[in-house]
C-alpha cells in the first residue's frame, strides 16, 4: 500500500517530461535528424527555473495565477487517477466528475492570463481553447460514462479496475471506440497535431501556445511541467484501457504503467510526424465527429 | 412564529416612513435601511427557532376569506429557499446605501425603497404560505412590487418597454395559478395545501402540473418562457436586479418544488418533460449569453441557464419517484435544491459587482470597458470569484451542487431499465453547459476586468465603497463555504428531500457525505498550494522589469481598440449555434484593395420575443383594432341590438 503510494508519487513528479523527450525524439526519427536528447526537458526546465521574469506592463496578478492553477491542477488529479494497476491515492464516488472540473478551472485561469495581456494575439488564442473545450468535455464524460455503465461504480478506481479484463471480452467493440475517443482528447487537451502545434510560436492557427506567448523563466518552467502532467495524467486513462491487466506486484505494475505510457508518447509522435495540421474549420467537425464515436459507445453498452 | 411575523412586517414597512421625509437628504433612506436589516435579523432569529422548537413552525388561523384557514408553516424545503432569501436581501440593501443613495436620486429612490420592502416581504411569505389564497395574494404583491422595481428610471423608454413586458408576462402566469389553485381546491376541497405526497392520482392531475409548469416557469424563465427576464434583469437598478434574479425567480421553482411534492404518484413523462425543457433551457440560455454585448443582459441570460441546470435536477428527481429509484430522487433534488441556493448567492455577487462597474464606468457596454482591474481591484477580484463559482468550478459552491446532478444521473445509468438510463444524457449536457459558461465568463472577465482600458471612462474607473465591498465580500464567503465545508449542508439538503418525497432514500445522501469531504479537503488544498506557489512566484517576480511592453509578434504600435471585443472571442460558438440565435451583422464588408474606413456590428435580439412574439402581437392588436372600430361604431340603435343578442343568446344557454 505504501508502496503503491510511493511509486504513484514518484512517477507522478519525476516521469512526465520524458514523455516529452520521447515524442520530439520520434518525431527527429521520422525526419530522419538525429533529435535532441531524451532527458532535453528536464534541462530545459532546470534553465528556465533559474531565469529571471520579464513580465509585460499591461498584465496583473491575474497573469501569474495563469502557470500556478495549471500547475497545481494536474498535480492534484494525477492524485485521482490510478497508474495502471496501481490505484489512485485519493478515491471517492464521483471523482471522476471532480477531475474533469479540475482541468476546466485550469482552462479558466490559462485563458485569462492570456487576456491580461491585451495583446489581440492572445485573445485569439484564449478563444479558440475555450472553444474547443466545449466540444471535447462532452467527449470525455460520454467515455467515462461508459465506464461507469460498465464498472457499477463512481470513482476513477473502480472505473479503470478490474472489470476491465471481462468487459474487453462483452464489450470490446465499445471500448476500441473509446480508446479512439480518448486518443483525440488526449491529443486536442495536450495541444498535439492535427490539431495544434506545440512548436510553432508565430502561427495564426495555433491555441495553446500563442496564449502562453508572454510567459518567461520559472512561470513558462511551471506551463511546460504542468503540460506534461496533463500529458501524464489523461494518457493514463488510455494506458489503462489498453493494459487492463494487474500483476500484483507494484514495481512490474509501475513499470508496465510506464511502458505504456512511453508507448503513448511514441503513439503521438508518429501521429505528429505524419500527419499536417487541419483547417481551423475543419477542428470542430473533427470534435463532433469525435463525440459521435463516444455516443455510439454509449449505445453499444445501453442496448 | 411570533419573531417571523414580525420581522416581515418590518420589513414591508421599511420603506414607508421614508416617503415622509425629504427627498434631498439621507434620513429617509437611513431609516429604511435600518428597519429593513432589523426585519431581515428578526425573521432570521425566527427561522432559528423554527429549528429548534417544531411548535415554531406552523401558524394557524381562522380568516373571514371563504376556503380553508390562515395557514403559514416553515418547512425544510421553505427553509432552503428563505435562507438565501434574507443573506441576499440584506446584502442588497447594504449594497443599494452607497449604490443608490437618495441624494443621487431624489426622483426615485423612495419610491424604490418601499417596494424593496414590499417585494421581500412577499417572497418571505409566497415561500412560507400553505393556503392557495394566501399565496396569491402575495405571489401578486411580489409581482406589482417587481414591476415597480423593474421600472424605477421609468424615464427610459427602454425601461418602461422592459417593465410593461413583464408586467404581461407575470399577468399571464398569474391566471395560470388561478386556474391551478382552483383546480387543486376541487380535488382536495380546501385552498390549503394537502401534505406532502397525499394527492391521488385524478382527471385533473395532468392539468394540475401543466399549468404549474406554465405559471411558474414563465416566473423561473425556463425557456421558451424566459421573454421578460432579460430585459427585466438589464433595467433594474444592480441590487434590485440581484434580488429579483437571485431570489425572485427561484419562487418559481419553489412553485413546481411545491406542487409536484404534493402528488402520491408521478407519471413518467412529467420527469421526461422538466428534463427536455432543461436541457433546452440550459444550452440556448447560455448561447444566449455568450452573444450578448450588454453586461447585464448577459448575467440575466445566465440566470436563464442556472434555471436549466435546476430543472434539470429537479427532472432527474421527478424520474427517480415516479420509477421507485429513491436514491436518483433524493440525489436529483438535492442537486436542484442546493443549485437554488448557489445560484442566489453567486448571481447576486455577480450583479452586485456588475453593478460596482457600471457605477464606475457609466456603461453597460463591454466593449467599452477593459482593463478595469487597475482601478477596481476589489471589485475584479469579487467578480472573478462569482464567475469561477457560476461556471460550476471547484473549489466553489456550484461545482458541488452539479457534483450532486451528475451523481443522480449516475444512479440512473445503471438502472436496467433503457427508459431511465437514458437520462444519462443529463450528465455531457451539464458538461457542455458549463464549457459554455466557461467561455461566456472568461469572455466577460477578460474583457471588462483585463488587458488595457478601451475608453477614458474605463481608465478613471473608481472602485467600491467600503460597504459595497463588505457586501460582495459576504457573498462570496457564503459561496466559498458552500464549496469547501459541503458536508455540512448535506443533512438541511436531506430534511427538505424528505419533506418533499416522504419515501426512504435519504441514505443517498448521508452516503455522499464522505465524498463531500474529501471534495472539501482537496478544495482546501487547491487554494493553500495555489497560495503558496503565488507568494513564492510573487517574490522571486517582483524584481522583474515590468515596463516592457506586451509582445505584439513584431508590431510596435498596438493601440487598446485591437485588442479581442466580446464579440470576436464568442464569435466561434455563436456561429456553431446560428441554427438558434439567428444573429444579425451589418457591414464589416472590406471592398477592394485598398478598402476605405468602414463599420461592422452585431446583434442578436431574443428570438421568442423579438422574432415570435411581438410581431404576432403586432399583427393581432390591428385585428383588435379594425374588430373595434367595427364593432363600436357610435351607432346607438346597434348597441342595442348587441344588447338583444346577448339576452337571446344567454336565454338558449341557460335553457338547454
Amino acid at each position: 500500500m505504501l508502496l503503491q503510494l510511493l511509486l504513484h508519487l514518484l512517477i507522478v513528479l519525476l516521469f512526465p517530461p520524458l514523455l516529452l523527450g520521447v515524442i520530439t525524439r520520434t518525431k527527429a526519427l521520422f525526419a530522419g535528424r538525429k533529435g535532441p536528447p531524451l532527458l532535453q526537458p528536464y534541462y530545459d526546465l532546470h534553465r528556465l527555473w533559474q531565469k529571471g521574469f520579464v513580465i509585460s506592463r499591461t498584465t496583473t496578478w491575474v497573469f501569474r495565477a495563469g502557470p500556478i492553477v495549471g500547475l497545481i491542477v494536474p498535480l492534484l488529479a494525477a492524485l485521482l487517477i490510478p497508474f495502471g494497476a496501481i490505484p489512485a491515492p485519493f478515491s471517492f464516488n464521483g471523482d471522476l466528475i471532480l477531475f474533469v472540473y479540475l482541468f476546466a478551472l485550469a482552462r479558466f485561469f490559462t485563458a485569462s492570463s492570456a487576456l491580461d495581456t491585451g495583446s489581440s494575439f492572445e485573445g485569439m488564442g484564449a478563444a479558440r481553447e475555450v472553444t474547443f473545450a466545449c466540444l471535447v468535455e462532452p467527449t470525455l464524460l460520454f467515455a467515462l460514462i461508459v465506464l461507469v455503465r460498465l464498472s457499477g461504480g463512481f470513482s476513477l478506481n473502480d472505473l479503470l479496475g478490474k472489470h476491465l479484463v471481462t468487459s474487453w471480452q462483452s464489450a470490446g467493440a465499445s471500448l476500441l471506440l473509446l480508446v479512439i475517443a480518448l486518443f483525440v482528447v488526449l491529443l486536442v487537451e495536450n495541444c498535439r497535431i492535427p490539431f495544434d502545434d506545440p512548436n510553432t510560436h508565430l502561427e495564426l492557427t495555433m491555441i495553446h501556445e500563442v496564449m502562453v506567448l508572454d510567459h518567461s523563466g520559472p512561470a513558462f518552467a511551471m506551463i511546460l511541467y504542468g503540460a506534461s502532467l496533463k500529458l501524464l495524467v489523461l494518457g493514463a486513462l488510455l494506458v489503462r484501457l489498453i493494459l487492463p491487466w494487474d500483476s500484483g506486484n507494484p514495481g512490474v505494475d509501475a513499470v508496465v504503467f510506464m511502458a505504456g505510457m512511453l508507448f503513448i508518447a511514441v503513439a503521438i509522435g508518429v501521429v505528429e510526424s505524419v500527419m499536417a495540421r487541419l483547417q481551423m474549420v475543419r477542428i470542430p467537425q473533427l470534435l463532433i465527429g469525435t463525440t459521435m464515436i463516444s455516443i455510439f459507445a454509449l449505445v453499444l453498452v445501453l442496448r | 412564529m411570533i419573531f417571523f411575523l414580525s420581522g416581515i412586517v418590518i420589513i414591508a414597512l421599511s420603506g414607508l416612513p421614508g416617503l415622509f421625509m425629504s427627498s434631498r437628504d439621507d434620513r429617509g433612506q437611513a431609516f429604511a435601511e435600518i428597519l429593513a436589516l432589523l426585519g431581515t435579523i428578526t425573521t432570521f432569529i425566527g427561522l432559528l427557532l423554527c429549528t429548534t422548537n417544531a411548535g415554531e413552525t406552523v401558524l394557524r388561523a381562522g380568516w373571514n376569506i371563504p376556503g380553508g384557514e390562515l395557514l403559514i408553516r416553515i418547512d425544510a424545503i421553505s427553509l432552503i429557499f428563505l435562507l438565501p432569501f434574507l443573506l441576499v436581501f440584506a446584502m442588497s440593501v447594504i449594497f443599494g446605501k452607497d449604490y443608490w443613495p437618495q441624494t443621487q436620486h431624489p426622483e426615485n429612490s423612495r419610491k424604490l425603497r418601499l417596494f424593496h420592502g414590499l417585494i421581500a416581504a412577499a417572497i418571505a411569505l409566497v415561500l412560507t404560505a400553505q393556503n392557495g389564497i394566501l399565496f396569491l395574494l402575495s405571489w401578486e404583491i411580489m409581482a406589482l412590487a417587481s414591476y415597480f422595481l423593474i421600472t424605477t428610471e421609468d424615464d427610459l423608454e427602454a425601461t418602461r418597454r422592459a417593465g410593461f413586458i413583464y408586467l404581461v408576462a407575470t399577468h399571464t402566469g398569474t391566471l395560470a395559478l388561478f386556474a391551478l389553485f382552483a383546480l387543486l381546491d376541487l380535488s382536495c376541497g380546501s385552498f390549503s395545501l394537502p401534505a406532502a405526497g397525499t394527492l391521488p392520482a385524478g382527471a385533473v392531475t395532468t392539468a394540475i402540473f401543466l399549468l404549474a409548469l406554465f405559471g411558474f416557469g414563465l416566473k423561473a424563465g425556463i425557456m421558451p418562457l424566459h421573454i421578460w427576464l432579460p430585459g427585466a434583469h438589464a433595467a433594474a437598478p444592480s441590487h434590485i436586479s440581484a434580488l429579483l434574479s437571485g431570489i425572485m425567480i427561484k419562487t418559481g421553482i419553489y412553485g413546481l418544488v411545491r406542487i409536484t411534492s404534493l402528488f402520491a404518484t408521478i407519471p413518467l413523462w412529467w420527469g421526461w418533460v422538466l428534463i427536455v425543457l432543461g436541457v433546452i433551457t440550459g444550452i440556448f440560455g447560455v448561447a444566449y449569453a455568450l452573444a450578448q454585448h450588454d453586461l447585464k443582459r448577459l448575467l440575466a441570460y445566465h440566470s436563464v441557464e442556472n434555471i436549466g441546470i435546476i430543472a434539470l435536477g429537479l427532472g432527474l428527481a421527478l424520474l427517480g419517484r415516479s420509477a421507485g429509484l429513491p436514491e436518483l430522487a433524493m440525489l436529483g433534488l438535492a442537486g436542484a435544491l442546493l443549485h437554488v441556493v448557489n445560484h442566489a448567492l453567486f448571481k447576486s455577487l455577480l450583479f452586485l459587482s456588475a453593478g460596482a462597474v457600471i457605477h464606475a464606468t457609466g456603461t453597460r457596454e463591454i466593449d467599452q470597458m477593459g482593463g478595469l482591474i487597475r482601478s477596481q481591484p476589489w471589485t475584479a477580484a469579487l467578480f472573478l470569484g462569482g464567475a469561477v463559482a457560476i461556471c460550476g468550478l471547484p473549489p466553489f459552491n456550484g461545482f458541488i451542487s452539479e457534483w450532486f446532478i451528475y451523481q443522480g444521473s449516475f444512479r440512473a445509468l445503471i438502472d436496467q431499465r433503457l427508459s431511465l438510463s437514458l437520462a444519462i444524457l443529463v450528465a455531457p449536457v451539464l458538461a457542455l453547459i458549463g464549457g459554455l459558461a466557461l467561455a461566456c465568463f472568461v469572455k466577460v472577465f477578460g474583457i471588462v476586468f483585463l488587458g488595457a482600458p478601451r475608453t477614458p471612462a474605463a481608465a478613471n474607473g473608481h472602485d467600491a465603497t467600503r460597504l459595497m465591498r463588505a457586501a460582495m465580500l459576504i457573498l462570496l464567503a457564503a459561496c466559498l463555504s458552500i464549496g469547501l465545508l459541503p458536508w455540512l449542508f448535506a443533512p438541511m439538503l436531506k430534511d427538505a428531500a424528505l419533506a418533499w418525497a416522504p419515501i426512504s432514500g435519504g441514505e443517498a445522501i448521508s452516503a455522499s457525505m464522505t465524498s463531500l469531504i474529501w471534495i472539501g479537503i482537496l478544495g482546501t488544498a487547491l487554494i493553500l498550494f495555489s497560495g503558496l506557489l503565488s507568494w513564492w512566484l510573487h517574490r522571486r517576480s517582483c524584481l522583474a522589469d515590468a515596463q516592457q511592453p506586451t509582445w505584439g509578434c513584431g508590431y510596435l504600435w498596438p493601440t487598446a481598440r485591437m485588442q479581442y471585443t466580446a464579440s470576436s472571442f464568442a464569435d466561434a460558438l455563436v456561429k456553431l449555434f446560428r441554427f438558434g440565435l439567428w444573429s444579425s451583422e451589418h457591414g464589416g464588408r472590406t471592398i477592394g484593395l485598398f478598402p476605405p474606413r468602414t463599420d461592422f456590428s452585431s446583434h442578436t435580439p431574443d428570438s421568442v420575443l423579438d422574432r415570435l412574439l411581438l410581431p404576432l402581437f403586432r399583427v393581432l392588436a390591428i385585428a383588435a383594432t379594425w374588430l373595434r372600430t367595427w364593432l363600436q361604431n357610435g351607432v346607438t340603435s346597434l348597441y342595442l341590438l348587441y344588447v338583444v343578442l346577448t339576452l337571446i343568446a344567454l336565454l338558449i344557454i341557460s335553457g338547454r
